[in-house]
């Protein structure tokens, strides 16, 4: 059963319950179908154990199978550098058909960024070093695809079907 | 059927990679070597596997490994695959006469006709220093190998004598 080797810390994206009982931490490509499925559903996980969940997002763009996936990554990051990760993140996933060239600067403008931090950040080495840093970790972590989830440090590798996400929570 | 273990040396193959290449074992002496064995090309969870090991191709290389897919498929059944998912390492097709190679890592299935799910690292003398067979079903990740590349960086290769591989 693999573990979690990164342990959270200040520089992931983290939402929820400060000291929750739960944590879970998903490992995605933006560009992944089977992410994008898994996102809406952790969101009804998230709804329905609202101050016992905390959730933290990590990237792992197959870069070579989706080619938005490593710029999609790069746009949350810069996004998030402004405190709007969250909001590019679910942009991404709800839009996800509609990757391309020119989507990242229209979804930065429609969440209200400022444009030339954005692209100021999208080019920046701190931003796109620290994707790869998440995959390499991801990789001694035992990612094995997309999504990979972990709940509280363990891999967990059942459906990611909201009932049985919140039953096995609550029976944490 | 046992894989064979750390410890071991490599049997030698010689698989043609495209439909006028062949890879020899002998052509990575000096090198580190990652053999991947999978059941098939097109197999949702082999692609899913070989998509991180594309990606990764960097990484192996700064332990000065290389990468090898091997599955029973034929050259263009490779070739096809290979350039759907944009792979940027060789696939061997353990093609004629079939599973011979990973039979003789002790890999193949007879009954099915496809090889196990199997990782071997070989370090630059020949000799396997880590082997991994996985569930069919299960991608194996690439923790594992990492692990096994660091673990030859840290320790000299063995004596490139006939037995005493060291475990990794």
């Amino acid at each position: 059963m693999s573990k979690l080797k990164i342990p959270i810390t200040d520089r992931d994206h983290v939402r929820g319950a400060k000291d929750a009982a739960l944590v879970l931490v998903e490992y995605g490509d933006y560009q992944c179908p089977f992410c994008a499925a898994a996102e809406a559903r952790l969101r009804l996980v998230e709804r329905a154990l609202p101050g016992d969940i905390q959730r933290v997002y990590r990237h792992f763009p197959l870069t070579q199978a989706h080619e938005y996936a490593f710029p999609a990554a790069v746009s949350a990051e810069a996004a998030g550098v402004q405190g709007s990760f969250w909001e590019m993140h679910e942009t991404l996933f709800e839009n996800q058909a509609n990757l391309g060239p020119g989507s990242f600067e229209t979804f930065a403008v429609e969440l209200g960024l400022d444009l030339d931090a954005f692209r100021e950040a999208f080019t920046s080495d701190a931003v796109q070093n620290r994707i790869k840093e998440d995959f390499r970790g991801g990789v001694r972590s035992g990612v094995n695809g997309t999504p990979s989830v972990y709940l509280n440090g363990v891999k967990y590798e059942g459906p990611l079907d909201p009932d049985v996400l919140i039953r096995l929570m609550k029976a944490a | 059927m046992a894989a064979l273990e750390a410890g071991t040396s490599a049997p030698s193959f010689n698989l043609s990679s495209t439909p006028d290449q062949k890879v020899n074992l002998s052509d990575f002496k000096g090198e580190n070597l990652i053999l991947a064995f999978y059941p098939a090309d097109w197999s949702p969870v082999c692609s899913d596997q070989m998509a991180i090991y594309n990606e990764l191709l960097p990484e192996f290389r700064k332990h000065r490994a290389h990468l090898l897919g091997v599955s029973v498929d034929g050259v263009w059944c490779h070739a096809a695959f290979a350039r759907d998912r944009k792979f940027h390492f060789p696939l061997l097709a353990d093609f004629e006469p079939k599973g011979a190679i990973a039979s003789a890592y002790g890999v193949y299935r007879e009954k099915e006709g496809i090889t196990e799910r199997a990782l071997f690292v070989i370090d630059g003398s020949g000799a396997i220093r880590w082997s991994y067979v996985s569930p069919l079903g299960v991608n194996p990740g690439a923790d594992g190998i990492l692990e096994a590349l660091e673990s030859i960086g840290s320790k000299p290769a063995p004596e490139p004598s006939k037995n005493e591989g060291r475990a990794a």
